[in-house]
């Protein structure tokens, strides 16, 4: 059975080993790492793709790669068509008897490679059905190439292309909600998840894995050199984050929508712009305006989920 | 067992894809390559095939899919045209690299714009550096041949490449041919079992593929692909003879055509070398002149050692281009000259046919007439000219 106890995980062999080139401080590894646990269980072996992005070129640098499961990397806009290959290769072998394995696929994006340039990849991979798990590891811009603004990228964020300057704020678009467009898909299960609270995180990779058809999790993935934080903060910037319900964590599963994590006491969205340096503009007179919209925004968002929560539940 | 059909050149490659069965078919419409996957739809829906048909989004999905499925250890074949090819563009050179056997025909069409669903060469011409073998089919009974030859090629281990089949839109895709086809059991034993060992489903050796490749591996990995081109001389050749054998069609890298004893001599691609095949037929009847015809079947990789040799005692070429490349000329041109640059004659540039004009007959005969006289006078002027277009 898959577990998530995380004792018995300790024991097991990692699968995305050390000596990678991710950055320090980086969520992205600690995310996979617990991913590939979780989807890699009993007598379901894991076939992973990988968009071009951070993840990509820190852990498979030629002739070395960080990863023990098999991994195929495309190009940056093509991992979901990639697996959904891949995918059909394994359909079409075993319907053939030429193949006897489980497989769990993955396929795993950054936001830019997920949000933006994949966005028409992973719809299509969605509407006809693969069985995959697509998961979106979310750092809320292009980080890899230096930092520039996605469609992740959250309303007054200072990225590289969307600088805050004399007479612009930072980005002034919010950021694109990408679980609800896949949810629009009628999947059998999206989710959202941190890496901050494994055992959420692992239980909706197992529930993911284990559903038949196009599955679908974003996961926040805190990037201190991004975001501009001290490097040891990583997991307390997610709890932040969903403290302040700036990320929510919540699934959809069979169209019925459950919130995961309901702060006791919703922190005030200002906590999480303080914390980071990309939002440091804001605190600037002339900004603070949008300190209020991005409160807002959160609120009006959080709220809807409650909305649609209660709705579900028939309440 | 043989038996002769009557297949339009979308369907003699629909047909051939059947008796080939891959394992993963991924494609997205375009016109002209339409009918040939509503045909292998049908063999799908028909349960004449094993194939997992991946009904993609775009063209850059069909090619992102075949190359995971290709990678994952399946045979595998998509098709297209014009900006179809071209939005895979990006896909073309993964797959090369990553050594992925891939079948693909692609019914020629005119790039966009203006936009044209009509035969040029323009889109192969614009992926002859992919990476990718190219096979070029003079009708509807060579896109079947091609096709089937294809695999054996692609999947060749001194190769492992993917091939582009190039069949004239419309022209040969459309136009109904009677032609010989092999029994399934036939194409079968000639292709053969697809085995990729080292692919992505054997999770007992988890490997990593399309890794990141810097400065100290990037070029080793480039080279490899260019000495598998090599290679792929003599491979096309093995099973170009290997399949005549078995069908009595032989194939090789060129077919010449009346070169012997020619004065001039037309190299081309495609369908169109069968209307110039009769224009020298004519010629030679009708006024006396010694004309040739030299077909470039293989032209990735370009066969420059054989084309100096089949033109050594050619006075006078003239090479037609169904494309250009803007600020040069005609890409065939330019690579036939710099193959016999060592020992040329002069040489002439004929670009024709562009969006699906029509050359005919009376055009090739004056291409060829043309041809005679800057024999005559030696003055092959001006090297490049057009057919057929309104100055």
């Amino acid at each position: 059975m898959a577990t998530t106890n995380l004792k018995k995980l300790s024991d097991m062999p990692e699968l995305l080993s050390g000596g990678h080139a991710a950055c320090p401080g980086c969520a992205g590894p600690v995310a996979i790492r617990q991913i590939l646990l979780a989807a890699q269980q009993d007598d379901v072996y894991v076939v992973a793709g990988i968009a071009t992005g951070c993840m990509e070129v820190s852990t498979t640098v030629y002739p070395n790669s960080a990863w023990r499961v098999p991994l195929v990397h495309n190009a940056f806009e093509n991992v979901a068509a990639t697996i959904s290959g891949a995918e059909a290769a394994y359909r079409s072998l075993k319907k053939q008897g030429k193949y006897d394995k489980k497989v769990a696929f993955l396929a795993i994006g950054g936001d830019g490679g997920t949000y933006d340039i994949g966005l028409q990849s992973l719809s299509g991979a969605l509407e006809r059905g693969h069985d995959f798990t697509y998961i979106c590891y979310d750092n809320e811009a292009y980080m890899n190439t230096g930092i520039q603004r996605s469609g992740a990228t959250p309303k007054g964020a200072f990225t590289t292309t969307a600088p805050a300057g004399k007479v612009e704020p930072g980005k002034r678009q919010v950021k694109k909600d990408l679980t609800a467009i896949v949810a629009a898909h009628e999947v059998p299960y999206a989710a959202q998840a941190s890496p901050h609270r494994p055992r959420d995180l692992m239980k909706k990779v197992q529930k993911a894995v284990g559903i038949q058809g196009p599955c679908f999790l974003n996961v926040l993935s805190p990037c201190p050199r991004g975001w501009r934080y001290p490097p040891d903060q990583s997991m307390q910037m997610c709890k932040l984050a969903t403290d302040t319900c700036v990320w929510a964590l919540y699934e959809i599963e069979d169209g019925k929508l459950t919130v995961n994590y309901k702060p006791k006491q919703k922190q005030p969205v200002r906590d999480w712009l303080k914390s980071q340096g990309r939002f440091r503009h804001l605190f600037a007179p002339q900004n603070e305006y949008l300190i209020e919209e991005i409160q807002q925004d959160v609120d009006r968002r959080w709220q809807r989920l409650l909305a649609l929560e209660a709705m579900d539940k028939g309440q | 067992m043989s038996e002769r059909m009557a297949l339009t050149g979308n369907d003699s490659a629909a047909y051939a894809l059947k008796q080939i069965n891959p394992d993963v078919v991924a494609a997205y419409p375009i016109t002209p390559q339409t009918e040939l996957m509503h045909k292998f739809a049908a063999y799908v829906a028909d349960g004449d095939v094993k194939t997992e048909f991946v009904t993609v989004e775009s063209e850059h999905s069909a090619m992102s899919a075949v190359v995971g499925a290709s990678l994952a250890g399946a045979r595998t074949c998509t098709a297209t045209s014009a900006n179809g090819l071209a939005l895979m563009w990006e896909i073309l050179y993964i797959a090369a690299s990553c050594r992925c056997p891939i079948v693909m025909p692609v019914i020629n069409r005119a790039l966009s714009g203006p936009i044209n669903i009509h035969c040029d060469h323009s889109d192969t011409m614009g992926a002859r550096d992919a990476g990718w073998i190219q096979l070029y089919s003079e009708n509807c009974q060579e896109a079947y041949d091609n096709t089937i030859q294809a695999v054996r090629i692609a999947e060749h281990p001194d190769v492992r490449l993917p091939v582009m089949v190039c069949l004239d839109g419309f022209i040969l895709s459309h136009t109904l041919e009677s032609l010989e086809t092999s029994d399934d059991q036939t194409v079968q034993n000639f292709i053969g079992e697809f085995e990729r060992p080292d692919n992505l489903l054997n999770v007992d050796h988890a490997e990593t593929f399309g890794a990141f490749a810097l400065q100290n591996y990037y070029f080793e990995f480039k080279k490899q692909q260019a000495d598998a081109m090599v290679n792929a001389v003599a491979v096309v050749q093995g099973i170009g003879s290997e399949y005549g054998t078995l069908t009595g069609r032989p194939y090789d890298l060129l077919e010449p055509y009346r070169c012997d004893d020619a004065d001039v001599v037309l190299v081309g691609l495609g369908s169109t070398m069968g209307t110039a095949k009769q224009a020298a037929d004519d010629l030679r009847e009708e006024e006396g002149l010694k004309c040739g015809v030299l077909k470039v079947r293989c032209f990735r990789p370009f066969p420059g050692e054989q084309l100096c040799q089949a033109l050594k005692d050619v006075p006078m070429v003239g090479v037609m281009d169904r494309a250009i490349s803007f600020g040069l000329g005609g890409p065939l041109f330019h690579e036939v000259r710099s193959a016999r640059y060592d020992a040329a004659g002069p040489m002439m540039n004929f670009i024709y046919g562009l969006g699906g004009r029509d050359l005919s007959l009376d055009d090739a005969g004056e291409v060829f007439r043309t041809l005679a006289r800057a024999g005559e006078s030696g003055r092959a002027e001006p090297t490049v000219s057009y057919v057929g277009v309104r100055e």
